[in-house]
C-alpha cells in the first residue's frame, strides 16, 4: 500500500481535479484519473520531497478560512491606499522579523499567505538565523506587523505542522 | 428586462478589464526596468483570463473556460521562466 | 443573447455584481500600477486582481453556469486553485529577482545581503522553501 500510494491525499486532489476537468462521473473518467494520479505521484515522490505532514486537518480548515476573511480586508486596505490622492503620508518599506517555525511545508504556507495578502510579499528566507525578510506596502507600525505574523499566522501553522 | 441589465453590466466590466489592460501595457511599455516589464505581463495575462470568463458569461459556451485556463498556465510558465533569467541570466540551470 | 434572458432575477443580479466588483479590483489593481513609485510597491498591485478580483469573476462564472444548465458546473475551482498556487510563486520569484539586481548594482533601497555562512551553498540554503 506505502509503495503504491505513498502520498494518498495528493492523489485523491489529482483524481478530483481530472473529474473537475472532464466534467463527468463516469467510470472511464474515474479509472482515467485513478492511473494518471498514480503515476503522476510516483514521478513525486522520485523527487525525494522533505517529510512532513499535515498534523490538524480541522485546524488548517479554520486557518484557510481566517485567510480568506484577512485577504478580503487587506484587499479593501489596498484599494484605499492606491485610491487616496495624497502621495506623502504613506511609509512602505523592508521589515525583517525572525521566525520560530522551521517545519518545510509550514514555511511555504506562511510563504504562501504573506504573498497572496495584499500588501505585503515574501521576499527572502535565511535559513541560517530563520529570518524572513518582507516588504510591506503599508509600513507605519512595526511592531504591529510582527505580532500579526508571529501570533496569527505561524502559532496556527506551528500547530498544524509541527 | 434582467437579461438587458445583465448584458450592460458585462459589457462595463470587460470595459472595466480592458482599461486594466491598457494600464498594464503602459507598464510594459514603460518600465523603467526589466522586473516592472515583467510584472506588467504577469498582469496583462491574468486580466486576460478574467476577460475571457466574462466572454464566456456572456456568450454561454463554455469553451472560453477552456481558454482561460491554458492563458492562465502560460502566464504562470512564462513569468517564472522571465524571473528566473532576470536572477540568473539562464531559465534552466 | 438569448441565454441570458433565460437566467432568473435572483440570479441575474448576484451575477451583475460579482462581475462588476471583480473587473473593478482589477482595474484599481491596475492603477496602482501607474501610480506607485518604486518596483517594491508596484509588486503588491497585481494581488488585488489576482485574489478577490479572479475570484468573484469565478464565482460569477459558476452561478451562471449553474443557473443556466441546471446542474453543477464547479471546473471554475480549477483556475481558483491554479491562481491561489501560482501568484505567490510568481511574485515572490520576481521581487527576489529584483532584489537580486538591486544589490547587484549597489543600490542603497534595499537591505543589504545576509552574510553568506562558510561551507555551504548560499544560493540553495536561502531560497524559500517551494
Amino acid at each position: 500500500m506505502k509503495r503504491w500510494l505513498p502520498y494518498p491525499l495528493l492523489t485523491a486532489a489529482l483524481v478530483a481535479m481530472w473529474l473537475l476537468l472532464t466534467e463527468s462521473v463516469a467510470l472511464g473518467s474515474l479509472l482515467m484519473g485513478g492511473v494518471l494520479a498514480t503515476v503522476a505521484v510516483w514521478g513525486f515522490a522520485a523527487l525525494d520531497p522533505p517529510g512532513g505532514r499535515l498534523k490538524r486537518p480541522r485546524a488548517a480548515v479554520a486557518l484557510a478560512a481566517l485567510v480568506m476573511g484577512d485577504v478580503a480586508r487587506s484587499n479593501l486596505a489596498v484599494v484605499k491606499i492606491i485610491l487616496n490622492p495624497r502621495k506623502t503620508e504613506r511609509v512602505s518599506g523592508f521589515l525583517h522579523i525572525p521566525l520560530d517555525m522551521r517545519a518545510p511545508y509550514g514555511l511555504a504556507t506562511l510563504a504562501c499567505i504573506i504573498t497572496a495578502t495584499p500588501g505585503t510579499i515574501w521576499v527572502e528566507y535565511n535559513s541560517a538565523n530563520n529570518t524572513i525578510l518582507l516588504h510591506i506596502l503599508d509600513l507605519v507600525d512595526e511592531s504591529t506587523w510582527i505580532d500579526t505574523i508571529k501570533g496569527r499566522y505561524e502559532k496556527r501553522l506551528m500547530e498544524i505542522f509541527e | 428586462m434582467t437579461a438587458t441589465l445583465l448584458l450592460w453590466s458585462i459589457f462595463l466590466a470587460q470595459i472595466l478589464l480592458v482599461a486594466a489592460m491598457a494600464c498594464a501595457t503602459f507598464r510594459v511599455l514603460r518600465g523603467p526596468r526589466a522586473q516592472d516589464r515583467v510584472l506588467g505581463l504577469d498582469t496583462l495575462y491574468v486580466n486576460a483570463t478574467m476577460l475571457l470568463l466574462t466572454f464566456g458569461i456572456r456568450t454561454g459556451s463554455t469553451l472560453y473556460f477552456e481558454a482561460a485556463l491554458i492563458i492562465a498556465l502560460l502566464g504562470f510558465v512564462a513569468t517564472a521562466a522571465l524571473a528566473k533569467f532576470l536572477m540568473r541570466g539562464e531559465v534552466i540551470e | 443573447m438569448t441565454h441570458l434572458a433565460d437566467l432568473p432575477v435572483w440570479a441575474a443580479i448576484p451575477v451583475a455584481l460579482l462581475l462588476l466588483l471583480g473587473a473593478s479590483l482589477a482595474l484599481i489593481g491596475s492603477i496602482g500600477f501607474v501610480r506607485l513609485r518604486s518596483f517594491y510597491e508596484r509588486v503588491h498591485a497585481p494581488t488585488l486582481g489576482t485574489t478577490m478580483g479572479i475570484g468573484s469573476v469565478l464565482l460569477a462564472s459558476m452561478l451562471c453556469f449553474t443557473v443556466l444548465q441546471s446542474r453543477l458546473v464547479l471546473h471554475e475551482i480549477l483556475i481558483a486553485v491554479f491562481m491561489i498556487v501560482t501568484t505567490p510563486i510568481t511574485l515572490m520569484l520576481l521581487a527576489r529577482a529584483a532584489l537580486y539586481r538591486d544589490r547587484s548594482e549597489g543600490s542603497d533601497d534595499v537591505p543589504a545581503a545576509p552574510p553568506v555562512q562558510t561551507g555551504a551553498p548560499s544560493a540553495q540554503d536561502t531560497a524559500p522553501p517551494v
